[in-house]
């Protein structure tokens, strides 16, 4: 049982013991059932689907959709293109935030990037709403399409990522590597790639007058009502989002996208619920994707291979009409030690939908090519690239000069490389074969992902009967917040699990902020934590202030919050139920709320990041090049870990997301159409199970007393990091090929000697 | 997807009549047909569903030695049967390095073969497509070939056949068995598919309405079970289409060849059987160098059609692996990663004869 | 037009009138028959999402055509348990922690059963089974990374039931 200091000013300690243990997910049960409803799975009454027609050019206008052809199929009910399209309250391609991206939702009939909405068929039956949407055959008046990163005219954005600098530095870099006795400059491809969540997005939307009731995953249900009710000039109250599932979210569930607010129109148009799912080959568009970066680094070291000046350039690219720029090249902001650093980004338009978070954001791309590049200039300085890393450690945060609040690298470092068997690995590339002859290689890289807040609230409550309520409007992507969330409530109010009735996923309950950025479990934990704490607060009043309670006069002494009763804390055996408590109160229940978010002091006082170390071993075969990543064992830290199971899940995922990162995933661009020509999960390779034979995430001990009151920093996003790199490295170690586009395929590895 | 008519012959007969009108499609497990009428590249009026014709789906020992596996037999069945896989050991282990273990307990040995190919350009509708679309061009020329052919495509069209069965089968000189409105007839499936030309919509030997009944193989392509094997160089570890891949099947004696069969796979329109370089092998000494002059003579006219000359680089190296593969013994135990360089032998186990 | 077929859906006789003759098996569980635990992921072959036994066997939901599977017997996620008794294949994912988001997951457990049926995992993670396990479950994708608990899952799954029936056998 550990005490919790579960607020900054503990007059009332709460005592549990659910946070911390590894115990199964919640929703566990109803998932291995099936009976689990994913936004699709609902079926209202009277519902009618739709289905999308997509643009087939990137840049143009529609000329001719065969209206009477998709009407005339049996079943359809309508076409909405943008002659009848009922009317939004807000111009779709306004912009007054960074988190408010511009849609396509037939408000014209320009085309922007290939697979763009341009019409939606609305009918009795899928069958016949597809069919529908493939007799309007469309025709266009095309125009030239710009889709080559290389060819197109370059400009410096005015912030990257969600609004932040498009260039840092510190120190004179051009000094920096004018004295280096030992420099390198290199660039590094990385292609576009697509969220692919298993779970296609979907929405089945209902008008009941002006309310609206809709199923759909979302990462942020506040947010996106919020946005809704702009769009629909709707008070939010209005709307009522139900999202207990998402089959994946990744980033791409994050912000409002255009096919979701079709299907609430379409609902509109036909006045009947209806269910719009979008095909495969349709997420790659509408709903985002990370766009392919050049990244050029320079990198200089003195004699003994400390840095001297570290450059980290980036060009990527945006859509035509919007903004997200990759900030790549922030991945060399906080992790290696440098007097000089030097942090940039350029951009060029393309004619494809907006790119948009994708798990990572920035540090997943500018990860691979920061690893790569210390790999080569470890190999360069002679060093060992664990040696190498431990001379260049950040014993304060590079960029900004600030301490870290907590940073247990070097524990990671060193359990990761002795579980890994890193000590014996010998320096130079191609030295070892496995007893069929395949080549052998050991790679590692460095993980690190900060630790961030939202803004999130929470309600908790006290029943009659001594149980717990805590409620929140939280996400559920896969991270398990069903599971952890509840971890944390249970011990918020000091109750049995059992005894905590915990509600989530609904835009009815209290804002539990963006299941993004790492930060949902911090967040929403700190909200659920604080409302715990004042509901325990408003009990424990109660309960001091009344003579005929045994903890009458406590108020001073504070009291424990533990297994549904208030102890005194200076004598354990004075205590009462909550059920006493209330009864004598006269009350059915007892409400407290709370918030979560960073800490302004905290965060002008720390560099506040979660690490870790990642150690690979790849296999290639010499002569065909084909390639395994055979062992991946990745040590982490991340202050406070609510629940081991499921985080090392999400460690494993990440770090198969490098895997991927490194070796499988690329969406081909058609340079001439502009057009991604694998739009399908055929040929956008993503690991298979055979891809992953062994994998191993360990939990380094890290204790935070500044991130947040909880200590939690996030999981979901940091083992991509480190891992894309490592598999790179190993795959060099073990051919002596350096790759520096990726994903790397076996016809790069043609020139390695066979 | 169009609406259409939906037809269970139960006799062969039936199902050729009902095949002969004009946009009918016979259906297998729909495994590529489905998928290609959801995207619309094809919409077929009348589906003619052969599964359910009596013996279609019979797996027999001939006399001679050979055997005779009907249309409709499911490619997981034809890998797992005993008898099939001893003698055809290649063969097995093309089957089960196809597609996911679910396409394989559903796709058909006949729907196989008439599996189209996996050019992005042919399933676009947008894009022109000889093949698709006759005289409206080749969008694959000029644009993403890495999955294109390296030989005999032609300017119309650089698409390649998809299959891993189809690679071994060609080797081994299997069999169609065809009937049509005028009876059976037969075709060596190593010519079975046609080479684009400057007819790319043409794929197949078969005329309109003719229906895949069985597949043989003869008596002489079990002589090959000790040296058999097919290897398939894969962007991803497994449910992953060729870059290239290869058949090699040698008899051998007295360490030198006998009698050798190369196919290639994703290099060309049809399962590539390379001849020369059997020619070449016949006599030789079993050892590397005859591989690797082989795996040369194999790739001598192959030539780029786009970014993908990697592809014969490859190809040429997978040859002389699958020979050596095939030089050192059919495994006794089927690889738990068929037909991947990663199927590291396991210990213990001999080659068995 | 009305296609009349017969299934035995769980373990169920029923008679169904399609009105369609372009209905998946899939979209047949999920739009008509609210048997919604099957998922679809690509509705092309290409993700298992939809895996269900067809005739005991492992297929693609999303690739068959409904009017094809007349006379056939089709199990779904949710004929699995027995009342509030989980199969030890949903036991074990549950267990090995072998889900995240859980799409993906009726499909891999309905993929796992066939897998343990086909009887190539034979030593119940001795030897190669491991590599068999991963090589059998490759045709489900699981975005969210759950593979390594999948794979122990799918092995122990096998043993619990090898065990049972020799259990019953003995």
């Amino acid at each position: 049982m550990s005490d919790l200091p579960l607020t900054r000013a503990p007059a009332h300690l709460r005592q549990g013991s659910s946070i911390g243990q590894p115990v199964t997910r919640h929703d566990g049960p109803l998932k291995v059932t099936g009976a689990a409803r994913y936004a699709a799975d609902h079926h209202p009454a009277g519902m009618l689907h739709a289905a999308l027609a997509v643009s087939s050019i990137a840049r143009g206008r529609v000329s001719f959709l065969d209206l009477p052809a998709a009407l005339a199929h049996p079943g359809v009910v309508a076409v909405m293109t943008p002659a009848n399209r009922p009317a939004l309250a807000e111009d779709p391609d306004a912009k007054t935030h960074p988190f408010m991206f511009r849609m396509d939702v037939l408000q014209n009939d320009r085309v922007r990037y290939a697979n763009q909405p341009i019409a939606v068929v609305i009918a009795e039956s899928l069958e016949a709403a597809t069919e529908g949407a493939a007799l309007l055959a469309p025709r266009y008046e095309a125009e030239a399409a710009q889709a080559d990163l290389a060819a197109a005219e370059v400009f410096t954005p005015p912030a990257v990522g969600p609004g932040h600098p498009a260039a840092m530095a510190h120190g004179d870099t051009a000094a920096g590597l004018a004295a280096a006795a030992r420099r390198i400059s290199v660039t590094y491809e990385t292609p576009a790639q697509y969220h692919n969540a298993m779970e296609p997005h979907a929405i089945v939307a209902a008008w009941d007058g002006d309310r609206l009731a809709i199923d759909t995953p979302t990462q942020g249900l506040a947010m996106l009502r919020g946005r809704l009710a702009g769009l629909f000039g709707l008070p939010a109250e209005n709307i009522r989002i139900r999202s207990p599932f998402l089959g994946g979210g990744f980033g791409s569930k994050g912000l409002a996208s255009g096919p979701l607010v079709l299907g609430i129109l379409a609902a509109r148009l036909v006045g009947r619920p209806v269910k719009l799912v979008l095909r495969r080959e349709q997420m790659f568009g509408p709903v985002g994707h990370r766009a392919p970066t050049r990244q050029t680094l320079e990198l200089g070291t003195d004699a003994d291979g400390a840095l001297t000046a570290l450059r980290h350039h980036t060009l990527t690219a945006t859509s035509a009409f919007d903004d997200f720029i990759e900030p790549a090249s922030n991945a060399s902001h906080a992790l290696y030690a440098s007097p000089a650093i030097a942090t940039s980004h350029a951009a060029v338009r393309l004619d494809t939908g907006t790119p948009m978070f994708m798990r990572a954001p920035g540090e997943a791309p500018g990860s691979i090519a920061l690893e790569s590049a210390m790999d080569e200039m470890a190999e360069v300085c002679g060093m060992d690239p664990l040696e190498f890393r431990l001379k260049n450690y950040a014993e304060t945060e590079p960029m900004s000069g600030k301490p870290f609040s907590s940073k247990a690298l070097r524990e990671c470092y060193a359990q990761g490389a002795a579980r890994f068997g890193w000590a014996g690995r010998p320096r130079a590339p191609r030295q070892m074969r496995d007893a069929a002859g395949l080549l052998v290689g050991w790679g590692m890289g460095t993980a690190i992902f900060p630790a961030l807040m939202f803004q999130g609230e929470a309600r908790a409550t006290i029943r009659r009967d001594g149980s717990g309520m805590v409620e929140i409007a939280a996400s559920d992507m896969g991270q398990g917040a069903w599971t952890a969330l509840a971890q944390i409530a249970a011990d918020s109010l000091g109750l049995d699990p059992a005894r905590l009735d915990f509600r989530s996923g609904s835009s009815d309950l209290p804002d539990g902020g963006i299941a993004g950025g790492s930060a949902h479990t911090a967040t929403a934990g700190a909200a659920i934590h604080a409302a715990g704490a004042e509901t325990i607060a408003r009990l424990a009043a109660l309960a001091t202030a009344d003579g005929r309670s045994p903890l009458y006069g406590a108020g001073n002494a504070g009291v424990i919050a533990r297994d549904g009763r208030l102890f005194r804390r200076d004598d354990e055996n004075r205590s009462e139920s909550y059920a006493d408590i209330l009864a004598r109160a006269g009350l059915a229940e007892i409400a407290g709320a709370g918030s979560g978010a960073m800490e302004p002091a905290a965060q002008a006082g720390y560099a506040m990041h979660a690490h870790g170390a990642v150690f690979a071993e790849v296999k290639v075969d010499p002569a065909l090049g084909q390639i395994r990543a055979t062992r991946l064992v990745g040590a982490f830290a991340a202050g406070r870990i609510i629940n081991p199971r499921l985080v090392r899940s999400q460690y494993y995922g990440g770090m198969i997301w490098g895997v991927s990162f490194a070796l499988h995933e690329r969406a081909v661009l058609d340079k001439r159409s502009g057009r991604v020509i694998n739009a399908n999960l055929a040929d956008y390779h993503v690991p298979v199970n055979a891809d992953i034979p062994a994998l191993e995430a360990m939990l380094v001990e890290e204790h935070d007393p500044h991130v947040n009151a909880l200590g939690i920093k996030g999981v979901g996003e940091i083992a991509i990091t480190g891992s894309a790199g490592a598999v790179a490295n190993a795959v060099w170690h073990a051919t002596g090929y350096r790759p520096r586009h990726f994903p790397i395929t076996p016809d790069h590895l043609l020139g390695a000697p066979g | 997807m169009n609406r259409f008519e939906y037809v269970r012959p139960a006799t062969i007969a039936e199902a050729v009549a009902a095949a002969g009108a004009p946009g009918a499609a016979y259906l297998g497990a729909g495994t590529n047909l489905v998928d290609l009428m959801k995207l619309g590249v094809l919409r077929p009026q009348r589906l003619v569903d052969v599964r359910r014709i009596a013996g279609l789906d019979r797996i027999e020992a001939l006399a001679d030695g050979g055997m005779r596996i009907g249309a409709a037999v499911r490619n997981a069945d034809l890998a797992q049967d005993a008898d099939f896989a001893g003698r055809f050991p290649a063969v097995a282990e093309a089957l089960l390095a196809g597609a996911s273990a679910q396409i394989r307990n559903a796709a058909t040995v006949g729907g196989n073969l008439m599996q189209r190919t996996r050019c992005a350009y042919f399933h676009d509708l947008a894009s022109a497509c000889n093949k698709r679309a006759p005289g409206s061009g080749c969008a694959a020329r000029g644009g993403e070939t890495r999955q294109h052919a390296v030989l005999g495509w032609s300017a119309h069209c650089i698409a390649t056949h998809p299959s891993d069965f189809c690679v071994p089968l060609a080797a081994l000189d299997a069999v169609v068995e065809i009937a049509g409105s005028g009876g059976m007839r037969e075709a060596p499936l190593a010519e079975f598919h046609c080479l684009p030309g400057d007819q790319p919509a043409r794929e197949s030997m078969l005329a309109p309405g003719e229906l895949i009944v069985a597949l043989r193989l003869p008596a002489a392509a079990a002589g090959f079970a000790a040296h058999a094997r097919y290897l398939k160089l894969r962007e991803r570890t497994s449910f992953a289409f060729a870059v290239v891949s290869a058949a090699a099947a040698l008899r051998l004696a007295d360490g030198r060849v006998t009698e050798a069969r190369i196919a290639l796979g994703g290099v060309a329109a049809r399962p590539w059987r390379a001849r020369a370089a059997e020619a070449l092998l016949a006599g030789a000494a079993a050892d590397d160098a005859a591989f690797r002059r082989a795996a040369d003579a194999a790739l001598t006219e192959a030539r780029p059609s786009g970014d993908n000359a990697a592809k014969i680089e490859l190809a040429r190296r997978i040859v002389r692996r699958a020979l050596l593969l095939a030089a050192s013994g059919t495994p006794a135990r089927r690889p738990a990663l068929p037909a991947s360089p990663f199927a590291a032998p396991e210990d213990g186990d001999a080659a068995h004869v | 037009m009305a296609w009349p077929i017969s299934l035995t859906l769980n373990g169920v006789a029923r008679e169904l009138v399609l009105d369609d003759p372009r209905i998946t098996l899939l979209d047949l569980l999920r739009e008509r028959l609210d048997l919604t635990g099957t998922k679809k992921g690509c509705d092309r072959g290409q993700c298992g999402a939809c895996t269900v036994l067809l005739d005991g066997r492992r297929v693609n939901a999303c690739l068959t055509l409904a009017v094809g599977c007349d006379g056939a017997a089709v199990q779904t996620i949710e004929g699995l348990a027995q009342g509030d008794v989980l199969h030890p294949v949903q036991r074990a994912f549950i267990a090995h922690d072998a889900l995240q988001c859980g799409f993906c997951t009726p499909g891999q457990i309905m993929s796992a059963l066939g897998l343990i049926g086909e009887g190539l995992i034979r030593e119940g993670g001795a030897g190669d089974d491991a590599e068999r396990v991963r090589e059998g479950m490759s045709g489900n994708l699981c975005r969210c990374g759950a593979y390594a608990g999948i794979t122990a899952a799918v092995l122990e799954a096998q043993r619990t039931m090898s065990e049972a029936t020799e259990a019953a056998a003995a």
